[in-house]
């Protein structure tokens, strides 16, 4: 060891040189380049959000509001239009439901088992596992409704053809399964430790504690969990195009062919249409009611995280 | 020298613990504790952290059950009963052996459903409304919340929500009260009304206060038992039981040396 600590004033003060001006300097490059790519991703998102506005303007300037809300056929490309986009929305409704009555209580019990019954080693594989499995790409998924879960339903289901609504929402409920899934336990895993001892103290079983303690306190990110499948399912696109079909028809028969908002900007922009024609505006009113709905549903989940979260600390 | 605690103040005992080895693990976290808890008295915990006293209290409700290492050698009764025998339901014994803990820990519900929590998982077929008034009233909280019984639980001050959580295990009605460093959280005057409650809650529980506070032990305490740590051979520390006795031994005549510079505030 050395002498014992100086005091400043016995320091030498020649040791201490600071370059402050390289400092400031070095900090204010590094400022700038990350500055240059937030501001790059932010202009990004602004330029979509107008051009997606621009366009839509040029749409309503053609078709009347009215009619985009209330007609109940969606022919845009036929020589006598309609753009009742409700037609669309419908599928994208049945779809999307028939997803989360599969997706919602499966992915809350593989969930709670995760969480509250695997031993620690088993969710430790587990987990991942899940969500390597949320990364399956979803035309995986499509042509398998297609192929294999469209004729295995056509063996019971008496009327149910080979585009269906049914199919394609059971699949994409499968997809999004994991989403769901592993949200939800990461929520329900945090619920801390001291409340379920909390239970377990008052003579809970497991089965009490869990149904009666952790579920409403990890309800908000829960709730966030399922919107955001919501989100998910409304957006889906390779899925519903693949196994129900293309065929707009104003329906909640989930066992005929029909087309979601999703569906028809597939259709529409994989074909030739030129730019500027109306037909080229309605992809982009479709692409902004799609765009509207999820940003909803966004600050719906946002809302609720915030007003429910319960303050443990 | 730890035989005749409970003649010592002059009642039977609720819990005997015979040679208790608690591990967690392979490591020995607390060794050869030899305890007997008289009944409807208070008996602190007392010494440095980590010493295991809450390890110890943890298992007369088997609370430890849910940590998968934990483990306990020798014998732990309750009235007479092997608490870890075979025959034993955990659930039930929790239902007889309340638990406090150091950080209140109300759940996410309305106050009134928080104190109503364990007597209906518990089949309690009575009225809930005179159930948990008398509960509130029991833990000293009732005047203060009576008109926000609707209010969540966690809406309330720390000291508030420690009786909360009070009334919530006198609620179900337990013969035993568990209380691991019930004030740690909380500011002096709360602390000061959960001592006075104790007093109250004594006339007809057994209660069990592990506590950092010595005053706070000489204060509310008839029995005291004082632990202390060694270093391991492995750099770990392995918690033991020092001394137990009536509280005014402990702190005015320890038969040990640990004891007396521990109470007299030169370590720990
Ligand atoms: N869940 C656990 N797993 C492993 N070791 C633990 C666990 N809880 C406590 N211990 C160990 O047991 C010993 C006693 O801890 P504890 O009973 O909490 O002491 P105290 O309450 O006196 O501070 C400590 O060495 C601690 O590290
Ligand atoms: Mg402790």
């Amino acid at each position: 060891m050395t002498d014992s600590y100086l005091p400043p004033e016995h320091s030498s003060a020649n040791l201490w040189q600071p370059n402050r001006v390289a400092s400031k300097r070095s900090q204010a490059i590094v400022k700038f380049i990350f500055g240059s790519f937030a501001v790059l991703s932010i202009f990004t998102t602004l330029g979509i959000v107008a051009t997606l506005i621009v366009e839509t303007i040029k749409f309503f300037s053609q078709v009347s509001l009215v009619q985009f809300l209330f007609d109940n056929q969606w022919t845009p490309l036929f020589s006598e239009p309609h753009y009742g986009i409700f037609v669309l929305i419908s599928a994208t409704f049945l779809t999307s439901l028939i997803a989360l009555l599969v997706a919602v209580p499966l992915g809350l019990l593989a969930a709670v088992c995760l969480s509250e019954y695997a031993p620690r080693n088993v969710r430790a594989w587990l987990k991942p596992a899940l969500e390597i499995l949320a990364g399956v790409p979803t035309v995986v998924f499509g042509f398998f409704a297609l192929l294999i879960v469209t004729p295995i339903l056509k063996t019971f289901i008496p009327g149910l053809q080979t585009f269906n609504g049914l199919s394609a929402g059971l699949i994409l409920g499968i997809a999004l399964l994991p989403t769901i899934a592993s949200l939800s336990e990461d929520a329900i895993f945090a619920v801390p430790q001291d409340l379920r001892q909390g239970s377990y103290a008052l003579g809970a079983t497991k089965r009490e504690t869990v149904t009666d303690v952790v579920l409403p306190a990890a309800l908000s990110g829960i709730v966030a969990a399922i919107i955001l499948g919501v989100a998910r399912a409304v957006g889906e696109t390779m899925i519903v195009t693949l196994a129900a079909g293309q065929n707009p028809t104003l329906t909640l028969d989930p066992r005929v062919p029909i087309q979601t908002m999703t569906s028809f900007i597939v259709q529409v922009a994989g074909g030739d249409v030129p730019v500027g024609t109306l037909k080229y505006d309605t992809l982009f009113a479709v692409g902004m009611t799609l765009f509207v709905i999820t940003l909803l549903l966004n600050i719906l989940s946002f809302w609720f995280v915030r007003k429910f979260q319960e303050k443990y600390e | 020298m730890h035989s005749n605690s409970a003649a010592a103040v002059g009642t039977s005992n609720a819990f005997h613990v015979e040679k208790g080895n608690y591990y967690y693990g392979s490591v020995l976290a607390v060794r050869d504790v030899f305890l007997e808890i008289p009944e409807k008295k208070i008996t602190a915990f007392i010494g440095p952290s980590g010493c295991g006293k809450s390890t110890v209290l943890r298992c007369f409700n088997r609370l430890n059950d849910l940590i998968p290492s934990a483990r306990v050698e020798g014998k732990i009764t309750y009235r007479g009963v092997d608490i870890y025998d075979k025959s034993v339901d955990a659930t039930e014994l929790r239902r007889r052996i309340g638990m406090v803990f150091q950080k209140p820990n109300p759940f996410p519900k309305s106050i009134y459903e928080n104190v109503a929590y364990g007597a209906r998982i518990n089949g309690y077929k009575g009225d809930m409304d005179v159930l948990v008034e008398r509960a509130l009233r029991g833990s000293a909280l009732w005047d203060e919340v009576k008109d926000k019984l609707k209010d969540s639980g966690l809406s309330i001050s720390g000291g508030q929500q420690q009786r909360l959580c009070i009334a919530r295990a006198i609620a179900i009605e337990p013969e035993v009260l568990l209380m691991d460093e019930p004030c740690s959280a909380l500011d002096p005057i709360s602390t000061l009304r959960v001592e006075e409650l104790m007093q109250e809650l004594k006339k007809h529980y057994t209660i069990i206060i592990v506590t950092h506070n010595m005053q706070q032990a000489s204060r509310v305490s008839d029995m005291t038992a004082f632990y202390n740590a060694q270093a391991t051979d492995k750099g770990g520390k392995m918690g033991y039981l020092v001394e137990y006795a009536p509280t005014q031994t402990i702190f005015n005549n320890p038969s040990q040396v640990a004891t007396q510079d521990y109470v007299s505030g030169r370590f720990g």
